[in-house]
């Protein structure tokens, strides 16, 4: 019994790590320029299916395959943010929602088309290590530490490069940024390429230990969703909190309960937090 | 002419519409067009009703479908298991429907903008993910109908005929709803909502008690479209009820339309139904009618975001007298 407490407690913290990264990329766009990017799900997806065909395709190792998923999500990112959002980056919440779920929708259509809705895996076995009595599968340990690593990476770069200075300050006051100079709208660009990057990264762990089809970002962009309203939305740092704190819930919920309504909680704790906390559980700006 | 014509003028414009629809099945005689017929019809239904919420009101509600759902379970509930009649069912979900619009609206009314967007998205997954653990519906597998009990309506193809009726009538009497609403002070009010909430308070607007209002009324429609669809569909499970994607097709239709007007959801939701249906049928296309959709709605965000019936009163001024 204590010992599948606490493998499922380490799974589930593992497991937290990633999630709180693709909840980063919805909390940094949503934080800088009040978006709610519901593309989220399908460029998660995408991640996901980059990682698979560089390395079943190709014969990329799937941790390198990561990095180039890593830059063609910026670069993704950056074009969904001149065609899609740029026009509409000042008019009401709804335009923003809109515009971004029609990206999904047409990533989405095209992926089905080209991918199927064939499940498939990545076939990449690293075996597990023993830490006393549990067992840790290596591709979840892994990909919990790159996720600590991308984390911590962006914290850096938000914290110390000039780039990352110009993010901080278009999220402080956009109109006084500009006239101090800062290039707003190719900040903008940026941060929702960031924001794209950390998604397809995010899909790219997750495909190493879980199968997957183009309609699997759903599941994971409500995750995002979740756990950005438990860590703060437009609060990074905490989304890698709130990603521990599902991890946690998922689990240590099958403990007591059904697995299935994991769910259930999460979301009645998602609205309760919308609604008691709305910049999170620890502050957040604002 | 007096105000009034003209306000009378836009009324029978979008009833003629709904009409129209609504009696092509009947006059041709086809049974293929009154499916097509009630699929769109439906879709006016869902978008006018949410456009009382979204239009009017100024709330974006990404979850609508909550209520579709939640009323389809609990009329199709009230026939399979309590042996009601299709008309009493159909009241049942849709005051299921409106009693959870009213408290959820007590809740979340008072977030505002993208919060209250996400909060709706939210409570539609947290109900279907909670009927999908609830042993009296069924639970993941949902409910089926016993064929027997069209039999009390003399047959699944009279049973078919009849909901087709039901839902002609629930059209017509949403459109003159929303036309109420359009034109009442109680309407005004929401309009000033709109505009800026702060300022309609001050004004005396009782923005909650008006907001909530909102939302039952654009609730209770789509909680009895819900018992009649799934009736007619004789089968309901969580995926079916309560899919994401049908919320944000509503707002697709009251977009295309024209969002805050009588006739534009109904324009938008005919023309949106009509175009997937040929996108559906269309060999070429079949497949790419997600991403053609997509395409779509990012043309009107970006280029037309007020709507056909918007840009034409934008464009010809004389028009804004009766159309609205």
């Amino acid at each position: 019994m204590m010992d599948a407490l606490i493998r499922s407690l380490i799974d589930g913290l593992l497991l937290g790590f990633v999630y709180g990264i693709a909840a980063m990329g919805l909390t940094l766009i949503w934080g800088v320029m009040n978006v709610i990017n519901l593309s989220h799900g399908s460029l998660i997806a995408l991640g996901m299916f980059s990682v698979y065909y560089l390395f079943v395709g190709l014969g990329i190792h799937p941790y390198i395959a990561l990095v180039l998923t890593a830059v063609l999500g910026l670069i993704f990112g950056v074009i969904i943010y001149f065609i899609a959002v740029h026009r509409v980056i000042n008019a009401p919440e709804l335009s923003t929602l809109l515009a971004t779920y029609s990206v999904n929708m047409m990533i989405l259509g095209i992926g089905t088309a080209i991918f199927t809705t064939t499940p498939r895996n990545i076939p990449l076995d690293l075996g597990s290590i023993q830490f006393g009595e549990t067992v840790v599968t290596m591709t979840r340990l892994i990909a919990a530490v790159i996720s600590v690593g991308v984390a911590v990476g962006l914290f850096l770069f938000l914290k110390y490069t000039r780039p990352g200075r110009y993010i901080r300050a278009v999220t402080d006051n956009r109109d006084a940024a500009e006239i101090v100079g800062v290039p707003s709208a190719q900040v903008l660009a940026l941060t929702f390429g960031l924001g794209t990057l950390l998604a397809a990264v995010s899909g790219g762990l997750i495909a190493t230990f879980f199968p997957f089809t183009i309609l699997s970002g759903e599941t994971y962009e409500l995750k995002s969703f979740v756990i950005g309203v438990l860590g703060g939305l437009g609060n990074p740092v905490g989304s890698l909190f709130g990603g521990l704190i599902l991890g946690l819930i998922e689990g240590l919920v099958p403990m007591a309960m059904p697995t299935t309504w994991t769910p259930v909680l999460e979301f009645v704790l998602f609205v309760l937090i919308l609604l008691v906390a709305p910049n999170g559980l620890f502050g957040g700006e604002e | 002419m007096s105000k009034k014509f003209f306000q009378h003028a836009s009324l029978w414009l979008s009833l003629g519409t709904v009409l129209v629809i609504g009696l092509w099945p009947i006059v041709t005689h086809n049974a293929l067009n009154r499916e097509t017929a009630f699929t769109v019809l439906s879709a006016v239904a869902l978008a006018s009703s949410l456009n009382i919420l979204l239009g009017y009101t100024g709330y974006v509600s990404f979850g609508h479908v909550v209520f579709f759902g939640f009323g389809g379970y609990v009329g199709f509930y009230t026939i399979n298991v309590l042996g009601w009649n299709i008309w009493m069912a159909m009241l049942a979900g849709g005051l299921a429907a409106a009693l959870l619009a009213y408290l959820l609206g007590v809740a979340i009314l008072r977030l505002r903008g993208a919060y209250f967007a996400l909060a709706t998205i939210g409570i539609n997954e947290a109900v279907r993910a909670f009927i999908n653990n609830f042993a009296p519906f069924g639970g993941p597998t949902g409910m089926t109908l016993n064929f027997k009990i069209y039999k009390a309506y003399g047959g699944a193809m009279h049973a078919l005929q009849l909901v087709f009726y039901i839902m002609v009538g629930l059209t017509i009497i949403v459109t003159i709803l929303s036309y109420w609403v359009r034109t009442s002070k109680f309407g005004l009010g929401l309009l000033a909502i709109r505009e800026d909430e702060d300022a309609a308070e001050v004004m005396g607007v009782i923005t909650p008690s008006a907001k909530n209002w909102a939302f039952v009324l654009s609730a209770i429609i789509p909680g009895m479209v819900g018992a009649i669809y799934f009736f007619k569909n004789g089968t309901i499970e969580p995926g079916l009820a309560f899919p994401l994607r049908t919320s944000i097709e509503m707002i697709v239709m009251i977009m295309l339309g024209g969002q805050g007007t009588v006739l534009g959801p109904i324009l938008g939701a005919a023309g949106y139904e009509t175009m997937r249906d040929y996108l559906l049928v269309s060999p070429l296309f079949k497949n790419l009618q997600l991403a053609i959709s997509g395409v779509l709605l990012l043309l009107i965000v970006l280029f037309i975001p007020r709507g056909l019936v918007g840009w034409l009163r934008q464009r010809y001024p004389k028009v804004r007298r009766w159309l609205i």
